[in-house]
Formats: C-alpha cells, sequence, structure tokens
C-alpha cells in the first residue's frame, strides 16, 4: 500500500549512525480474497476463509463475509483486527437505527454510513476493503466497493484483497464483457444481468484458480445470496443445481423480514 | 446508590482522596511535559505457546524461560496462567506486560467471584475471557500502547461441552483453530501440530481426536524440536490441561535431548583440535 510506505529516503537526508528507532506499526495483512457480483434481483457475495500473516497460515477458517441485514451482507478484507472491529461497529450502529427508526437500514444507507464511519478515522485509517452487497429499495442486486478511506461506488461487480489482480480482470471481461464483441445483430451486451447459475459458476471459478496461483487464499470459501422477494429460488434449490462438494443453507429473517432470502453456500478449496 | 453530583472544580470527593486524581480536561495547568511514553519495545520476553485440542479437552504448553534479549535471564517463570475453573492463558511477549495482565484479570474475577457467591451471576466463560482480552488488546494497539503478547487462551466450554482454543495478540488480531502456536512455534511447531491432529481427525476435524497421552507425546516433541531450534528456548517446560474437570498444570519436566551427534561435527574455522 503506497499509502503507509515509508518513502526511501533520499541519500543525502539519510542520519549516519543513529540509533536504529523501531516504531510499533499497528497494522499488518491478513491475506485472502473477496468478491461480490449483482444481478438483476439477486446478489452474490464471497470470500475465502484462509487467514495468513506472511508465509504462515494463521487458520482455515476465519469468517470475512458477515451478514448484516435480511437485504445486506458485508465482505471485509485486508487487516483481520481492523476488519472484525469496523463490522462489530456496523453492526451497533445498525441496532441503534432499528431502535430509532423501527426498521431496518436500507442497503444505499448502509453504503453512506460505512462512507462516514471509513472516513471518520480517514488519520488513522481503518486498514479494511469493504464490499458491500445486497438488494436495493428497488428490488434490484446491488454492489458497493469502498477504499479504506470512505471513497465508495455503486457498480455491477467488484474484487479485492489478494487476488484482486487475479480476479477483476477474468470479472471485467466476464460481466462487464471487454473485450467481447456481440454477434452481428444480436442485441448489445448489458452488465448485471446474468442469470444465478452463471454468477455462481464464475464466483466458484474465480476463487479456484485464484487459490491456485495465490498463496493466500485457499482453504474454504462462503458464497452468500440475497435473493430479492417473490423470486424464485428454483435456480439455486433445485435438483442438481449446485455443484459437488457445496453446502447450502438458508440464514432465517434476522427480524420480522421482508421477504428477501439470505443463503449461505460452503465449499472447500485446495489446502497447499 | 447514586452519588451525588460533585462541585466542578472541588479538590476532594466524597472518600476524600487526596490529591484528587486529576483527568485531563482542556484546561488542566499541569499537563504532561511533552508526548506520553509507551512500550516500544518489548524487554524480558517469553517466548513460544504451543496449544492443541485433544479428546475431552486442550493442551497448553509454555517453557519457564523469560530472555533479556539473548540473556537467559529468568529460567524459572510459569508463563501459564490459570483464570478460574475452566480458562487457561499461555503468554509470549513481554513479561512485564504479562504481569501486568494478570494482574488485572485477576482483579476481574475476583469481582466476578465475589458477584457469583451472592446471585446467580454465571461465571466468565473461556469465551468471555477470549473476547475481552481481544477488546483490551486491540484497543490498546489503537492508542498505540500495544500490550506487548501474543495469547494463547484455552478452555472448556461448560455450556456447549467443549474445547476452547484461541490466540490473541498485540495487534488485536484474533483467530482459532484446533492447533495454535505462537513465535518460533508458529513455524517450527504448527506444522507438526496440525499433521498429528489431521492424522486421526482428518482435515475436518470430524474424525477421533487425538487421545491425552498422545497430545503430551506431540507437545513433548514440539517442546524438544523448539529446544533444539529456538535459541531463546529452554529445555523445562510445562503442559497445562483444561477439561471439564478444570486446569491442571504440570511441575515443570525436560525433553531427553540427544547431542552425540555434535562430537563429530566441526565447523568451517581452523581445526584445532
Amino acid at each position: 500500500m503506497a499509502l503507509y510506505h515509508n518513502a526511501p529516503m533520499a541519500h543525502s537526508q539519510e542520519p549516519t549512525a543513529a540509533p536504529i528507532e523501531h516504531r510499533f506499526n499497528p497494522y499488518s495483512d491478513n491475506g485472502g480474497s473477496i468478491l461480490a457480483i449483482s444481478g438483476k434481483d439477486f446478489s452474490v457475495i464471497a470470500g475465502d476463509t484462509r487467514q495468513s500473516e506472511g508465509y504462515n497460515i494463521q487458520t482455515r477458517y476465519a469468517r470475512k463475509v458477515w451478514q448484516l441485514t435480511d437485504k445486506a451482507v458485508l465482505a471485509t478484507n485486508g487487516f483481520a483486527a481492523d476488519g472484525n472491529n469496523f463490522v462489530k461497529r456496523v453492526k451497533q450502529r445498525l441496532e441503534w437505527y432499528e431502535h430509532a427508526h423501527h426498521k431496518p437500514m436500507g442497503l444505499k444507507s448502509i453504503a453512506r454510513m460505512i462512507q462516514t464511519m471509513l472516513y471518520g478515522k480517514r488519520f488513522f485509517p481503518y486498514y479494511v476493503y469493504n464490499i458491500l452487497g445486497g438488494i436495493e429499495e428497488d428490488g434490484s442486486g446491488a454492489v458497493y466497493s469502498f477504499d479504506p478511506v470512505g471513497s465508495y461506488e455503486r457498480e455491477a461487480c467488484r474484487a479485492a484483497g489478494a487476488a484482486q489482480s487475479l480476479i477483476q480482470p477474468f470479472l471485467d471481461n466476464q460481466i462487464y464483457f471487454k473485450n467481447q464483441q456481440p454477434e452481428p445483430g444480436s442485441q448489445p451486451f448489458i452488465p448485471g444481468n446474468l442469470p444465478l447459475a452463471t454468477v455462481l459458476s464464475l464466483v466458484v471459478d474465480s476463487f479456484t484458480s485464484a487459490t491456485e496461483r495465490h498463496i493466500e487464499v485457499g482453504d474454504g470459501m462462503e458464497i452468500y445470496i440475497v435473493m430479492n422477494k417473490g423470486r424464485t429460488t428454483d435456480d439455486l434449490l433445485g435438483e442438481g443445481k449446485l455443484q459437488k462438494g457445496m453446502q447450502i443453507e438458508e440464514l432465517g429473517a434476522l427480524g420480522e423480514g421482508s421477504g428477501e432470502r439470505t443463503f449461505l453456500v460452503r465449499q472447500a478449496l485446495k489446502r497447499d | 446508590m447514586w452519588k451525588q453530583p460533585s462541585p466542578a472544580n472541588s479538590s476532594f470527593n466524597e472518600f476524600n482522596t487526596f490529591p484528587l486524581p486529576q483527568t485531563q480536561r482542556g484546561q488542566s495547568s499541569h499537563a504532561h511535559h511533552g508526548p506520553v511514553g509507551h512500550t516500544q519495545q518489548p524487554l524480558v520476553t517469553g517466548t513460544s505457546v504451543l496449544g492443541l485440542k485433544y479428546e475431552g479437552g486442550v493442551m497448553i504448553a509454555a517453557d519457564n524461560l523469560a530472555s533479556y534479549g539473548s540473556l537467559a535471564r529468568f529460567r524459572d517463570i510459569q508463563r501459564l496462567h490459570p483464570l478460574g475453573k475452566h480458562t487457561l492463558l499461555g503468554v509470549a511477549g513481554d513479561m512485564s506486560d504479562f504481569q501486568w495482565l494478570k494482574k488485572e484479570l485477576d482483579a476481574l474475577l475476583r469481582e466476578e467471584d465475589a458477584l457469583a457467591l451472592t446471585d446467580s451471576h454465571p461465571s466468565l466463560s473461556p469465551k468471555n475471557i477470549y473476547e475481552l482480552l481481544s477488546n483490551l488488546f486491540y484497543a490498546r494497539r489503537s492508542k498505540m500502547n500495544p500490550v506487548w503478547n501474543a495469547v494463547l487462551v484455552g478452555g472448556w466450554d461448560k455450556v456447549k461441552q467443549e474445547s476452547f482454543l484461541a490466540y490473541v495478540d498485540l495487534l488485536g488480531t484474533t483467530y482459532t483453530a484446533p492447533t495454535l502456536a505462537t513465535g518460533f512455534g508458529a513455524h517450527l511447531a504448527q506444522p507438526l501440530l496440525r499433521e498429528a491432529y489431521e492424522a486421526k481427525a482428518g482435515i475436518d476435524g470430524n474424525g477421533p481426536l487425538l487421545t491425552k497421552e498422545e497430545a503430551e507425546k506431540v507437545l513433548e516433541d514440539c517442546m524438544k524440536v523448539l529446544f533444539y531450534r529456538d535459541a531463546r528456548s529452554l529445555n523445562k517446560y510445562q503442559i497445562a490441561t483444561i477439561t471439564s474437570e478444570g486446569v491442571s498444570i504440570s511441575d515443570s519436566k525436560s525433553a531427553d535431548t540427544y547431542w552425540k551427534f555434535a562430537e563429530g561435527l566441526r565447523g568451517y574455522g581452523a581445526q584445532t583440535q
């Protein structure tokens, strides 16, 4: 991260024979990768479960993706301690909001809140890349991505973390149809309209490929699928829709529930 | 009951504490001179701590050495600290921060025990203590005044009837796993622990766990490897077991080491003998 690197000192100002000062570095990088893709009436948010520091695997199961409300899921990546504590604070703010307004916070409001919370620590930032996915008030699937100090935008898809540079170009090609040409006479491509089955296999392929080529990615994968109310679940729960080795569970409504449904799919990744 | 509000600038409080502890609230006349000093580096340190889940509990091992740099300064220090009936800390890193931590946590537990006597007050579970340590370590790192330790929390969860093993360090980094190791142990012992654990339990941990005897053997092997290769370790260590029965910490023991091969070793320098 260019932000926190001590710029190499010019030779002229290099101190000579001064004692080496050891300053406490409050940050670390815990590897891993996250990704989210939105569809017309669903959103998929995924992350691997490895937590590492340098060449050490700290644990093969640490959570990076969090269900916030019935229609919002947040993925965090970067410095795990900051990530966990940031999510804790976001959940606390969401609870306060619900007490004050007797309704859960909407997705775009959560996105704006996350921006102010991140920017609030602009001068001692949370070293965390956030991706928020879920269902917007109009029922569309949405993905918001953030940088550590709060810049954010709504997108059709986003990858972040250790394998961002491996996954994002793949997504640019498959989701945004970059470097693709529609067949002569056919409709132009519109990003964000792929069927769930296609999106799921893109997510799985992204992570299995990143696992092959990046040492900080692997062990396991958690995929959250948020569906708009009234949407069919046949393309997820139907016979033979899930790939081999996948386990699925439905996460019950957090509050009174307003019809949106959230599913969690787990799959093992290679451990080497 | 609720206290009377005290006058804004009174110089004594209701307990006649003198001098009144001064808090820095804006206009304080004799503030600190210069920046607040913090622990910027560990001084007297303990090395690796190992942790392993086994059938019916969890085992934690640490040696008895507190080093002062490369000097083996204190060779009879206990780095395993029980907290209540079903929790134990294994602490690496700065030993004065460890002593402070012990003092704070023991005080808290005394308070909790007193409450438990009069009320249906549940005692602190290993999970509670872990959460507390996580918050404490993260708060202190955020003040740029870290508690310079890496801690393994081992315990027995009475409600879930299962063992508990977790890690917290000076950055506030936290994680749980069936086998854990701090410092050099993360490089040297963790692979051996994982190999032994997965040989029986399988990679998903669903198979049978190691027996108490097997777990103890693995930990002893690991402590021996660490003694051979970690220059800040000591061949005098303790193993604690935490089960539904409670915490028990072994007497200090040594691993059998073999140095005969050293006789035949010759260095690169002049061969004078």
